[in-house]
């Protein structure tokens, strides 16, 4: 045996592990938690280039990068509203701010209205274990994920919201984590919680942002429970540096006519992960995958669907939409489980990338698993160049070629963006479309 | 106001158009007439600044201006309007966004001053009603959905917004029913004046009857073989174009 094989990968986060217990004492159940997540991340190691789920995403940027664990001490200590640089969102809901893992009590609005819990994980720890056992770590599958396995093995923060039966929260609720420069990068593994009772109705936006370059790497796992008949709206948002490195797996554990959507726009970051995965586990129960991403320079988003049918007459939706300049590359694959039983089911899927150059790429994997045989699945994907011709008609009526393509590409964003409900994700949206694509200053005048 | 001189242009490596001459003087209105296949959509495309053409010889003056030099956009600015044969669908770009876009950016460059919302919209209803058109036209995509004939009646409402000094007709007529096409020929009509000039082109003479040309042209082959007035066009509705192959000697284009 050679100790060629024991590259520096899993030691770079193992090497964390001193400092973790030398910080916080975890009781019983959550030490018990974290240690299941370590003995699956040793078992399987971060992903190889042959793992058919990884296949098209190299992780070398975090398998070789060198982190600091985030945790106690933030590395830029934010006060103000200001000091978040317009990071904030258009919303007057409850937030919750996280700089670099850590909670930054005078930026967060914790007051919710009746029935509304948001608070972080670490002090919901300390508080009402009850709860929090209960639900903390029983969703997340980390059988073949060793990302989602590690972040168990870190489970110490992230943001906790509860939403008590039959309370509709009408404003979204911000989770914003600020990642920052520093000396060295950081990883930070938060771990959310988001409990949606019988009835309730509440939207979260779990959103990413940086201040500064660092090649800081983000290993989220967000847990949410849709209760019977509850309604739940989830953002995400990636609008990191161009040199961030973010894997997140939301997981969703829907009931029985519950409805859920969850939203990914992906602006930023170097190598993204996003992986959602809801189980339709009681009847009737409806869900929606919609995601857009717009990414330039050599910039990577690996979109990976996983949706589970568990009960009878689900329908559940995937629409992705993906626009590419530059060297940029995506990857979406959707995997649909109908599992024995889910008779009725009703699965579409639908990918599709605008490529704006011939160098940028992307990779296309739709898998059907069908166990139940009264079944509705489709899939289809296209990828485009910008239609030249609409080009020209434009541009015959006097329109720019810059502002031509940015009304196409505008076009081509919005079908996404018109699924969004939440105002001011659009106009964010529509306003970072602008300074990262080359739209033309008419776009910005119509929109 | 437009001058052609000897203009070749090719796609493909295909040589289309094979020394063109034409000049259209401000108010007049010219009519292109040809069997399929003869290069008139091509011709109108190159005036317009489609690139997939290439221009292999000759000039083009738009007020003394080098035409060829000009971007599509540039082309528009300094007056020139395509209606086109087959408008291009484009979802997700309401009709409302492209006229808008499009009527302030020709504005801008005309040294105009830009419409605010109020003042587009009341100049959209005006147009929309000359051309008979539905006012949901301007919650719809541009041309997505529409029927042959609302597209070719959406180029000429288009044609009517932006008052340019030369419009360029390419088949307008093909494919409208008798009411509609009179509607278009009105809405073109109304538009005539000592300036503006007209270069109309059509497969049959049924749209003359309505827009009446000062001149008519026939295009064979990529050339123009014949001109004369308008009787010309009444000329070859009787008789075709085979007399006039024979008498020039040219084979007839095939599409
Ligand atoms: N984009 C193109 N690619 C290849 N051939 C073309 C293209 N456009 C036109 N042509 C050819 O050029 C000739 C003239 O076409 P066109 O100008 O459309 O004629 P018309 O409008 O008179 O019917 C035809 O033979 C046609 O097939
Ligand atoms: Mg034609």
């Amino acid at each position: 045996m050679t100790t060629l094989m024991t590259s520096t990968n899993a030691d770079t986060f193992l090497g964390h592990l001193e400092e973790l217990k030398r910080r916080s004492a975890a009781p019983g159940w959550l030490a018990e938690l974290r240690e299941r997540g370590l003995a699956q991340y040793r078992e399987l190691g971060l992903p190889k280039p042959h793992d058919e789920e990884w296949r098209y995403t190299r992780i070398d940027a975090i398998a070789k990068g060198k982190f600091e664990l985030v945790g106690t001490k933030p590395k830029s200590i934010l006060r103000a509203e200001r000091d978040l640089k317009g990071f904030t969102l258009d919303t007057a809901g409850p937030r919750l701010v996280f700089v670099d893992g850590c909670l930054a009590p005078a930026l967060c609005r914790l007051e919710a209205g009746r029935g509304v819990r948001v608070s972080s994980l670490a002090e919901a720890i300390g508080g009402e274990g009850d709860f929090i056992g209960q639900h903390l770590g029983q969703y997340i599958d980390i059988t073949a994920d060793a990302f989602g396995a590690l972040n168990l093995a870190f489970l110490e923060d992230g943001a906790v919201v509860h939403v008590s039966k039959r309370t509709a929260v009408e404003e979204p609720i911000h989770l914003l984590f600020v990642s920052t420069a520093g000396a060295s990068p950081a990883v930070s593994h938060p771990h959310n919680l988001i409990v949606v009772e019988e009835g309730a109705k509440a939207t979260v936006i779990e959103d990413y942002v940086s201040l500064g370059e660092d090649a800081n790497f983000t290993n989220a796992v967000t847990e949410l429970v849709v209760g019977d008949e509850a309604e739940v709206e989830h953002y995400l948002l990636e609008r990191e540096s161009a040199r961030s490195l973010n894997v997140s797996t939301l997981r969703v554990q829907q009931g029985r006519q519950s409805s859920f959507s969850s939203h990914s726009v992906l602006l930023g970051g170097a190598l993204v992960r996003n992986n959602v995965h809801p189980v339709l586990a009681g009847e009737g129960s409806w869900s929606l995958l919609n995601g857009l991403y717009v990414i330039a320079g050599t910039q990577h988003v690996d979109n990976h669907m996983r949706v589970e049918h568990a009960a009878a007459h689900c329908d559940s939706r995937q629409f992705y939409r993906g626009v590419l300049a530059d060297q940029a590359s995506a990857i979406f694959s959707g995997r649909i489980i109908v599992h024995r039983g889910a008779q009725k089911t009703d699965a579409k899927q639908n990918s599709s990338s605008l490529l704006l150059s011939p160098d940028a790429q992307t990779n296309t994997k739709p898998q059907l698993e069908i166990y139940a045989d009264d079944v509705k699945c489709t899939h289809g994907a296209t990828v485009g160049q910008i239609d030249e011709e609409a080009i020209f008609y434009l541009r015959s009526r006097g329109i720019s070629e810059a502002s031509a393509r940015g009304l196409l590409i505008h076009a081509f964003a919005g079908e996404s963006l018109e699924r969004m409900k939440v105002a001011a994700v659009r106009e964010l949206t529509e306003r970072q479309l602008l300074t990262k694509l080359p739209l033309g200053d008419l776009v910005g005048q119509v929109l | 106001m437009l001058e052609i001189k000897n203009l070749h242009a090719q796609v493909e490596g295909k040589e289309i158009l094979k020394g063109l001459d034409l000049m259209i003087r401000p108010g007049e209105v010219h009519s292109i007439m040809g069997p399929n296949g003869s290069g008139k959509s091509t011709l109108a495309q190159v005036l317009a600044g489609r690139e997939t053409y290439g221009v292999t010889q000759g000039q083009v003056l738009i007020d003394s201006k080098d035409l060829l030099d000009m971007a599509p956009d540039e082309r528009a600015a300094a007056g020139l309007f395509l209606a086109f044969q087959y408008p291009v669908e484009i979802p997700g770009v309401s009709t409302t966004q492209f006229l808008k876009t499009s009527l302030n950016a020709i504005r801008k460059a005309r040294s105009q001053k830009e419409l605010d919302a109020v003042e587009f919209l009341k100049l959209v209803r005006e147009k929309i009603k000359l051309l008979e058109m539905k006012d949901d036209l301007l919650k719809r995509s541009v041309n997505e959905g529409f029927s042959g004939g609302e597209k070719k009646r959406f180029e000429v409402f288009q044609m009517a917004l932006l008052e340019p000094k030369l419009a360029i007709l390419d088949e307008t007529d093909s494919g409208l029913d008798i009411d509609a096409l009179r509607i278009v020929a009105a809405g073109v009509n109304a538009l005539r004046d000592k300036q503006r000039s007209f270069l109309v082109i059509t497969h049959y003479q049924r749209l003359l009857n309505y827009i009446v040309p000062d001149y008519v042209h026939v295009l064979l082959n990529g050339r123009i073989v014949r001109s004369g007035g308008k009787e010309l066009a009444l000329d070859l509705e009787k008789r075709g174009y085979g007399w006039l192959e024979q008498e020039v000697g040219e084979p007839i284009a095939t599409a």
